[in-house]
C-alpha cells in the first residue's frame, strides 16, 4: 500500500474508486432516447409518469361527475364506474407516485446529490424505464381490449377479481397482472441502481451523515420497495395462474350464477395479507421521499439548517422497518383473529411517533426561520398541513373498533387522499418548482405557479374536507349511486355536488401545471446555476443544466452536511457542501 | 490475495476490526462496504429482494397446505420411483439434490481458478457447472411430464387436494426459471473466459464497460443462492 498517494485534505481520505468508465453517446439516438444518463433516464420516467397520471385525472373528473351528479351523465355505468376507480388507485399509487419518486426524482437527484458521476449500472437504468414504459403500454392497452380494464378496485381482490360479472374479467385483468409484474421486474432494475450508487458510489467525504435528507428518504424507500414488490410479484403471479389455469389458490368453492364454479378450496385471506404485505409499506414508498423533499425545501426556504438532522435519519429508517409489521391494520373487517386486530393496532399506533418527530421538526426548522414564501416553500407548507390531517384520520382508522363502522366509507377515501394523494402530491409538485430550474436552466412562471398552488390546496381542502363528513354519516366508498337512503340526507348529495365542481377546477389547475413546465422551457426566466442559494451539492454542478458526467473534469470533495445555512460568522448566508473550510483555502489545499 | 487486482479500486487505508470496522466503514465517505464492488453489492441485494420472492411462494404454499380441508398427497409415494422392482421414495429428487448440490462445488472451483486468471481451467468449470445445471432441470422436466402422465394438473390431481399440483409447478416452475438462466448466464461468461475477454479487458456488447474476471464469482453468487432456494424447497415441499 506504499505505492497509494494518500492525498487527504482535511481529514477527507483519499478516493478508493478509480474514475468509472462512462458511456458516451454517439448519436442523437443513444443520447436521447436510448439514453444511459441517469438525467435523461429521469426525465423519460417523469413525463410517462405524469402522461399516465393525466389519465388517472381524467377518470377522476368522470367519477366525481357521477357522484356528484348522479343520472346526469347516461354514459357512465356502474361497471365504468368500478373500472374507473379501479384504474384512478392503481396508477396513481404504483404507476404515477411510485415511478416518479423514484424513476424520476431518484434518478435525477440521487447521482448529483451524493457526487456521482451517473447510476452504477447505466445499462440497466435504461432497461428499467423501457420496461416501465412497456408496463404502462400494456396498462393502457387495458382500455381498448373487449370487456375494458378490470373493475374490482386496486387491491383486485380475489374472489371477486376474477369471477364473471366483475368488468373486465376477460381481458382486464389479465393485463392488469401482466403489467404489474412487467413494473416489478422493470423497479428492480433501477432499484438496485439506487441502493448501490447511495451505497457505495458517493464521493471523496460524502458520508451517509452528510447526505441531504431526500437521499435518504429515496434510499430507504428504494430499500422498501425491493423488499415489498416481491409480496405483490408473488400474489399477481397466484392470481394470474387462478385466472389462466383455474388453479385456487386464492379461489374458495363458490357458486356463480347458481352453479358451482370449478375453484375450490384456496384462501382470499391470503391474497390480502400479501397484497397488504406489499401495499402497506407500498405508502410509506411514497411518503419517504416526500418526507425528504420537504425537508429539504424546508431548509433552503427558511435559510436555516433543518432541525435534529440524525433524528430525521432515524425516523425515516424507523418509519421504514415499522411499516413492514403494520400491513393487517387493512384487514381488521376480513374476519382474521381478533389477536392480530390487536397487534396490528398497536405498531400502527406505534408509527405515529416517528412520524410525528418529523412533523414537530418541520416545524422546529420553520421556527424562526427566514421563511421564503416562495412556491416549493408554499407547497411545501402545504404538504405539512396535509399530512397532519391524514395522518390524524391515521389513528382513527388504526384502532380497530373505529375502523371497524367506518370501513369502507368515504372517511377512508378521505384519509387516504389526504395522507398518501394529496401529501405525496405537494412534495412532487414542491419539488418540481424547486430543481425545474436546475434540470432546465429556467424558473418556473411565478404567477402562473402561485395560481397552481393556491387552486390546488384550497381545492383539496374543498374536496376532501367535505368527504370526511360523509363518511361519518355512513356513506359507503365505490357506490355507483347512492339512491335514497334513511341515514344520507338529501344535503349530502349537494356536497357531493360541491366536490365534484371543486375536483373540476382543480383538474384544470394541472392544465395550467402542465403549461408552464412547457412554457416556461422556452420563455421562462434564465436561472443560472444556484438561483435559490441551496447548499448541497446537486446545485454546485459546473454547468447548468448538468452536463454528460455531471460534474466536468474533477469529481466533488465534501466537507461538511447539506444544510449549512446562516451560519454565523460565515461570508454568505449559505455555504455550499463542497467548499473547503476557510483554514484550509489559507494553506492552499483547496481543490 | 495480492495478485487479483480484479477491479479499478485502490486499498483504503487500514480499519479497525469487528465491530467498531463496521461501524467506521458506515461512517465512512464513499463506500459503505470496503472492498465490494458495485457488481458484487448489486447481486447481493438482488439475492435479498429473491429471497422474498421465493420466500412469499413458500409461505403461499405452506398456508395452502395447512388450511386445505382435503388430505395433501404424500410426497413420498408421489415422488417415488420403481427401479427393478422395487418402489423407492424421493429417489429421483434426492439425485437431482444430489446434482445441484454438487453443481455448486464445481462453480466455487471455477471462481477460484478465476482468481488464478487459468482460462481454460475456469471455463471448464463453468461448463461443468452449467451442465450440472441442465441435467437438474433435464430430471424436473421428466418428473413434470411423469406427474402429468398420472393425472396431475395444476387445477386437479388423484390423490388428494388440488393445490399440491398448483404449488407443485409453480414453485419447481419458477426454480426452474432461475436454475435456466443460470445455465446461460454460465455458458455466456464462460465462452467470455475462453476467449480472454477479461484478461485484455474487452468492452461488452450491451454495456461497453471493461470485463473482469470478478463476474465469475457475481454468478457463482447467483448460482449457490439458486443451490440454496433448492434446500429449502426440497425440505419444505418434499420432505415435509
Amino acid at each position: 500500500m506504499v505505492d497509494v498517494p494518500f492525498d487527504t485534505v482535511a481529514g477527507i481520505p483519499p478516493a478508493e474508486v478509480g474514475e468509472v468508465d462512462l458511456y458516451h453517446p454517439k448519436s442523437w439516438w443513444t443520447r436521447y432516447v436510448f439514453s444511459q444518463d441517469a438525467k435523461v433516464i429521469a426525465i423519460q420516467y417523469s413525463i410517462t409518469a405524469m402522461s399516465i397520471g393525466m389519465v388517472a385525472l381524467v377518470l377522476s373528473w368522470l367519477m366525481r361527475l357521477q357522484l356528484g351528479f348522479p343520472g346526469t351523465f347516461s354514459f357512465i355505468d356502474p361497471n365504468q364506474y368500478l373500472q374507473f376507480i379501479t384504474m384512478h388507485g392503481m396508477i396513481m399509487v404504483i404507476y404515477l407516485l411510485t415511478a416518479l419518486f423514484l424513476g424520476g426524482f431518484g434518478n435525477y437527484l440521487i447521482p448529483l446529490m451524493v457526487g456521482a458521476r451517473d447510476m452504477v449500472f447505466p445499462y440497466v437504468n435504461m432497461l428499467s424505464y423501457w420496461v416501465y414504459l412497456l408496463a404502462v403500454v400494456v396498462l393502457v392497452s387495458t382500455f381498448f381490449v373487449p370487456g375494458g380494464p378490470p373493475g374490482a378496485g386496486w387491491t383486485l381482490y380475489p374472489p371477486q377479481a376474477i369471477l364473471s360479472g366483475t368488468p373486465g374479467q376477460d381481458w382486464g385483468i389479465i393485463l392488469m397482472l401482466a403489467s404489474l409484474i412487467l413494473f416489478i421486474i422493470g423497479f428492480t432494475m433501477g432499484g438496485l441502481n439506487y441502493v448501490v450508487t447511495v451505497l457505495q458510489a458517493r464521493t471523496r467525504g460524502m458520508t451517509l451523515m452528510r447526505l441531504p435528507l431526500t437521499v435518504w428518504g429515496i434510499f430507504t424507500a428504494t430499500v422498501m420497495a425491493l423488499l415489498a414488490f416481491p409480496a405483490l410479484l408473488v400474489a399477481s403471479v397466484m392470481l394470474l395462474l387462478d385466472r389462466l389455469l383455474g388453479t385456487s389458490f386464492f379461489m374458495p368453492t363458490l357458486v356463480e350464477m347458481g352453479q358451482l364454479t370449478k375453484y375450490g378450496g384456496g384462501s382470499p385471506i391470503l391474497f390480502q395479507h400479501l397484497f397488504w404485505f406489499f401495499g402497506h409499506p407500498e405508502v410509506y414508498i411514497v411518503a419517504l421521499p416526500a418526507f425528504g423533499i420537504i425537508s429539504d425545501l424546508i431548509s433552503v426556504h427558511a435559510r436555516k439548517n433543518i432541525f435534529g438532522y440524525r433524528m430525521m435519519v432515524w425516523a425515516i429508517v424507523a418509519i421504514g422497518a415499522l411499516s413492514f409489521v403494520v400491513w393487517a391494520h387493512h384487514m381488521y373487517v376480513s374476519g382474521m383473529h381478533p389477536y392480530f386486530g390487536f397487534f396490528f393496532a398497536t405498531t400502527t399506533l406505534i408509527i405515529a411517533i416517528p412520524t410525528a418527530i418529523k412533523v414537530y421538526t418541520w416545524v422546529l426548522t420553520l421556527w424562526r426561520g427566514d421563511i421564503h414564501l416562495t412556491i416549493p416553500m408554499l407547497f411545501a407548507l402545504a404538504f405539512i398541513v396535509t399530512f397532519v390531517n391524514g395522518g390524524l384520520t391515521g389513528l382513527f382508522l388504526g384502532n380497530v373498533v373505529v375502523d371497524v363502522p367506518l370501513s369502507d366509507t368515504m372517511f377512508v377515501v378521505a384519509h387516504f387522499h389526504m395522507v398518501m394523494g394529496i401529501a405525496p402530491i405537494m412534495a412532487v409538485f414542491g419539488g418540481i418548482y424547486h430543481w425545474y430550474p436546475k434540470i432546465t436552466g429556467r424558473m418556473l412562471n411565478e404567477v402562473l405557479g402561485r395560481f397552481h398552488f393556491w387552486v390546488s390546496f384550497l381545492g383539496a381542502y374543498a374536496i376532501f374536507f367535505p368527504m370526511h363528513y360523509l363518511g361519518l354519516l355512513g356513506m359507503p366508498r365505490r357506490y355507483h349511486d347512492i339512491g335514497e337512503t334513511a341515514f344520507v340526507p338529501a344535503s349530502a348529495h349537494d356536497l357531493n355536488a360541491f366536490m365534484s365542481v371543486a375536483a373540476l377546477i382543480v383538474g384544470f389547475a394541472q392544465l395550467v401545471f402542465l403549461f408552464n413546465l412547457v412554457w416556461s422551457l422556452f420563455k421562462g426566466k434564465e436561472a443560472g446555476g444556484n438561483p435559490w442559494g441551496a447548499a448541497s451539492l446537486e446545485w454546485q454542478t459546473p454547468e447548468t443544466p448538468p452536463g454528460h458526467g455531471n460534474w466536468g473534469k474533477e469529481l466533488p470533495i465534501v466537507y461538511r452536511w447539506a444544510y449549512d445555512y446562516s451560519v454565523p460568522g460565515a461570508a454568505g448566508d449559505f455555504v455550499p457542501q463542497n467548499e473547503p473550510p476557510a483554514g484550509l483555502l489559507a494553506q492552499g489545499a483547496g481543490p | 490475495m495480492a495478485e487479483t487486482a480484479l477491479t479499478n479500486t485502490i486499498e483504503p487505508p487500514a480499519r479497525p476490526g469487528g465491530w467498531r470496522g463496521i461501524a467506521a466503514d458506515w461512517s465512512s465517505d464513499q463506500r459503505a462496504f470496503k472492498n465490494v464492488s458495485w457488481g458484487k453489492a448489486m447481486m447481493w441485494i438482488f439475492l435479498l429482494s429473491d429471497t422474498f420472492i421465493f420466500s412469499c411462494f413458500l409461505l403461499s404454499y405452506m398456508t395452502a397446505r395447512m388450511s386445505t380441508t382435503v388430505p395433501w398427497p404424500n410426497p413420498s409415494e408421489v415422488f417415488a420411483l420403481t427401479i427393478g422392482d422395487k418402489r423407492i421414495p424421493l429417489i429421483l429428487i434426492a439425485i437431482m439434490t444430489f446434482i445441484l448440490i454438487s453443481s455448486s462445488g464445481t462453480m466455487a472451483m471455477a471462481v477460484n481458478f478465476g482468481y488464478r486468471r487459468d482460462r481454460v481451467k475456469t471455463a471448464a468449470l463453468m461448463l461443468a457447472t452449467a451442465a450440472f445445471g441442465a441435467t437438474f432441470v433435464g430430471m424436473q422436466a421428466f418428473e413434470w411430464t411423469k406427474l402429468i402422465l398420472e393425472g396431475v394438473r395444476p387445477w386437479d390431481n388423484p390423490w388428494g387436494a388440488a393445490q399440491f399440483g398448483a404449488s407443485f409447478f409453480m414453485i419447481t416452475g419458477f426454480h426452474g426459471t432461475h436454475v435456466t438462466i443460470g445455465v446461460i448466464f454460465l455458458i455466456a461468461i464462460a465462452r467470455k473466459v475462453l476467449r480472454g475477454d477479461f484478461d485484455v479487458e474487452r468492452r461488452g456488447f450491451f454495456t461497453s464497460r471493461k470485463g473482469h474476471y470478478e463476474i465469475v464469482e457475481i454468478t457463482g453468487l447467483y448460482w449457490h443462492f439458486v443451490d440454496l432456494v433448492w434446500v429449502f424447497i426440497f425440505a419444505l415441499f418434499y420432505l415435509w
